[in-house]
C-alpha cells in the first residue's frame, strides 16, 4: 500500500511480464526478431527516468529477486497481473507464458494473479489448453496479442469467427477479463493492424466480459476513445500511457489523460506498470503528485482528485479481478463527486 | 567519386541544416528538400524531421541513394513501405537524378520492401499473399484524420476568441486568417480531393466531405481534439523510441 499525505492507497498492477529474452532462449533461424523484439521493448524504457534504465543484459532475461524488489519491495504495488505473450516463433520456451509466470507466482501466495491466454489461430488444441490453463492456475484474465506471429499467418482480428469461438469458451470457463494489445502485422497488412473496430465488436456480442485494452490502443486512442465511449464493458489500460509519456513528454501526457478523463471516465482506466518494461515506483510516486496543470492550453480537462488516483490506481482492477481492498484504502460510501466530463469551455460558444 | 549532402537535421525541425546547404551537391540538397515533402503517414510529419532519412547520397552521375531508419524494428509494414515508396518518387522527381534506390534499414521487413521500391512492384506484389490490396485506402484514411486533427488547430484559437458554434459553420476557408495550420489544413483538404478554397466551408466531415451543423459542432471539435492528442502522443513515443534506438541521431 502507498501512503502520501495521509492518504492510502491499494496498488494493483494490472498489466506487467517476468519475461526471458536471454538470447539462449531465441530461436534458431528466428534470432533477428527475437532481438528485435526485445531492443524494442528496451527503447521504451528509455522513455522512463533515466535513473530506472537497465543494460540490455538484464533487461534482457531480470531475475525474481529483481521483480520482487521493483514490484513489491520499492514498488509499492500489492497486486500484480501477469499478462503472458508467448511469442514461440521467436522464444523456444516463449517469452513470457503462463506457466513461467504461474511457477513464481506460486511461490509468493497472494501477490501476484496469473493471467493466460489463447490465439484463435491454435484451433481444438488451443482450446484444451485454455482449459487447463484456466483449471490449473484459476485463472480469470486473458491476454491477447493480436500481431503474433503464428504457422506463417501474420496476426489476427479478434472479430474472427475463430475469435469468437475462443471467447466463449473463456466465458464458459469463467474468464472476465480480457486484455487486448494491438500490433503492427495483421491479415491483410494493407489494413491499419491496430484498428480497434473489433473489439467494439466483441464488446457489443460479449456484454458479460470486460474488454481492457492495453495502452489505449496507442497508436490509435482517438478510435479507442470513440468506442469506449459507447460500450460499457470497455476499459482504458494506461500501461504505456503513464511509463512512456509522463516522463518524457508532460504536456502530451497532460492531454492524452485528459482526453481519457472525458471519453472513459476515472471509472474505467487502469494503471498497468508494463514492468519489466519500465518500474512501477516512480510511475506510481508520480502519478499520485501529479495534476493537470493549469496551462490555459489544458483548461478544457478536468483535474483529478485523489478518488480519481485511488480509483485508477488500483480500485477499478480490484473490482474487475475481486479483488478485497482493505478498509483502510477503499473510498468513502459517499465519494468525492468523480472528475467532471464537461469540457464545456472548447465548445460553448458564451 | 561520389559526393554526398549531410542530411543531419534536428528532431522536429523542417528546415534545411547548414550542413546540407554547404554540400558540394546542388542535386542532393535539391533530393533532400524533396525528402522534405514526405510525411509519415501517422504523425502527419516530415520524414526529414523524424529523423527518419539517415542518408542522402548522389553520385556524380546522378544516381540517388536513400538510406531511411525508423523509430522500431517492428514497425508497421504498410506506413514503411508508404515512406520508402514516397522517397523513391520524390528523389525521382528531382531534375537530374537519373536513377534511386532506397534503403530501409535494421527493420524485420526490410528485405520484402526494398525489393518491392526498387522493382516498382506496389504493395501487394511486394507482399505476396499477405495483402489484398494497394495502400491508397490506408493512406486515405490517415489523410483524413490529419485533416480532423488539422481543424482543431485551426479552431482552436477561434473558439478562444469567442467564435461560436453558429459563426464557425458559416465560416468559409478564405475568412479565417492565415497562418501555417491553415496551409496545412488546406492541403490535406486538397490531397483527399475535398474543397480547399476560399470558398470552401471552414467545417466539414473528412469522411463524407458534407458541412458539420451547427448542433453537432461540439462533438466535432471534440473528436478533432482527441485526434490531435493521438498524433502528438504517437509522435512523441516514436521520436522517443527512435532517440533510443539511434542515441547519436543518424549517420551519413
Amino acid at each position: 500500500m502507498y501512503e502520501k499525505d495521509g492518504e492510502k492507497y491499494f496498488i494493483v498492477d494490472s498489466h506487467m511480464h517476468y519475461w526471458n529474452a536471454a538470447p539462449s532462449n531465441w530461436v534458431k533461424g528466428a534470432e533477428q526478431y527475437a532481438k528485435g523484439w526485445i531492443e524494442c521493448f528496451h527503447a521504451y524504457q528509455g522513455l522512463g527516468p533515466a535513473d530506472t534504465h537497465w543494460p540490455i543484459d538484464k533487461f534482457m532475461a531480470y531475475t525474481e529477486d529483481d521483480l520482487m524488489k521493483d514490484v513489491f519491495e520499492d514498488g509499492h504495488v500489492d497486486i500484480a497481473v501477469f499478462q503472458p505473450t508467448y511469442l514461440k516463433e521467436w522464444y523456444a520456451e516463449g517469452f513470457n507464458t503462463t506457466e513461467r509466470n504461474a511457477a513464481l507466482g506460486e511461490k509468493h501466495p497472494g501477490m501476484f494473479i496469473a493471467n493466460t491466454r489463447f490465439d484463435p489461430r491454435d484451433g481444438d488444441n488451443g482450446l484444451d489448453e485454455l482449459r487447463r490453463n484456466v483449471e490449473r492456475y484459476g485463472s480469470r484474465g486473458v491476454k491477447l496479442y493480436t500481431a503474433e506471429w503464428n504457422n506463417g499467418s501474420r496476426g489476427y482480428k479478434l472479430s474472427d469467427p475463430a475469435s469468437y469461438r475462443f471467447l466463449e469458451k473463456a466465458q464458459e470457463l469463467g474468464i472476465k477479463n480480457v486484455h487486448v494489445h494491438k500490433g503492427p502485422t495483421i491479415w491483410p497488412l494493407d489494413k491499419d493492424a491496430f484498428d480497434v473496430s473489433d473489439i467494439d465488436h466483441c464488446a457489443t456480442d460479449f456484454p458479460e466480459l470486460n474488454f481492457i485494452v492495453e495502452h489505449v490502443g496507442l497508436p490509435r486512442i482517438e478510435d479507442f476513445c470513440f468506442m469506449a465511449t459507447q460500450e460499457p464493458n470497455v476499459y482504458a489500460g494506461l500501461s504505456v500511457v503513464i511509463g512512456g509519456l509522463m516522463h518524457a513528454r508532460p504536456k502530451f501526457f497532460a492531454k492524452v489523460m485528459g482526453e481519457l478523463l472525458f471519453w472513459v471516465g476515472e471509472d474505467k482506466m487502469t494503471f498497468g506498470s508494463d514492468y519489466g518494461i519500465w518500474e512501477p515506483k516512480w510511475q506510481i510516486e508520480g502519478f499520485v503528485d501529479w495534476q493537470m496543470p493549469d496551462d490555459d492550453e489544458l483548461s478544457d480537462y478536468a483535474k483529478l482528485t485523489v478518488a480519481t488516483k485511488k480509483k485508477i490506481l488500483g480500485l477499478n482492477a480490484a473490482k474487475l479481478y475481486g479483488i478485497e481492498v482493505p478498509k483502510e484504502a477503499q473510498l468513502p460510501v459517499d465519494p468525492a463527486e468523480p472528475a467532471k466530463q464537461d469540457d464545456a469551455q472548447l465548445v460553448s460558444g458564451s | 567519386m561520389s559526393v554526398s549532402t549531410d542530411s543531419r537535421i534536428p528532431g522536429g525541425q523542417s528546415s534545411l541544416p547548414p550542413g546540407g546547404v554547404a554540400s558540394p551537391s546542388g542535386l542532393a540538397s535539391t533530393a533532400l528538400a524533396a525528402l522534405a515533402g514526405v510525411r509519415d503517414p501517422e504523425l502527419d510529419t516530415p520524414i526529414t524531421a523524424l529523423g527518419f532519412v539517415g542518408s542522402c547520397v548522389v553520385s556524380c552521375d546522378g544516381r540517388a541513394v536513400v538510406r531511411l531508419r525508423l523509430p522500431t524494428f517492428y514497425c508497421a509494414p504498410n506506413f514503411s513501405y508508404l515512406m520508402a515508396a514516397d522517397s523513391y518518387d520524390a528523389v525521382m522527381s528531382v531534375p537530374g537524378i537519373t536513377a534511386a534506390e532506397v534503403i530501409l534499414e535494421d527493420h524485420f521487413a526490410a528485405d520484402e520492401i526494398n525489393a518491392g521500391v526498387a522493382a516498382q512492384a506496389g504493395f501487394v506484389a511486394s507482399f505476396d499473399g499477405e495483402a489484398v490490396s494497394e495502400l491508397d485506402g490506408l493512406r486515405a484514411q490517415f489523410l483524413r484524420k490529419a485533416a480532423l486533427a488539422g481543424t482543431y488547430q485551426v479552431c482552436r484559437p477561434l473558439v478562444d476568441a469567442g467564435v461560436t458554434p453558429a459563426e464557425l459553420v458559416a465560416l468559409t476557408l478564405g475568412a479565417v486568417p492565415a497562418s501555417p495550420e491553415l496551409d496545412r489544413l488546406r492541403q490535406r483538404r486538397s490531397d483527399l480531393g475535398l474543397p480547399a478554397g476560399d470558398a470552401a466551408p471552414l467545417l466539414l466531415d473528412p469522411a463524407t466531405g458534407e458541412r458539420i451543423a451547427e448542433a453537432s459542432v461540439p462533438l466535432h471539435l471534440r473528436k478533432a481534439r482527441v485526434t490531435q492528442a493521438s498524433i502528438d502522443a504517437n509522435t512523441s513515443i516514436c521520436s522517443g523510441m527512435f532517440k533510443a534506438r539511434y542515441p547519436d541521431g543518424w549517420t551519413v
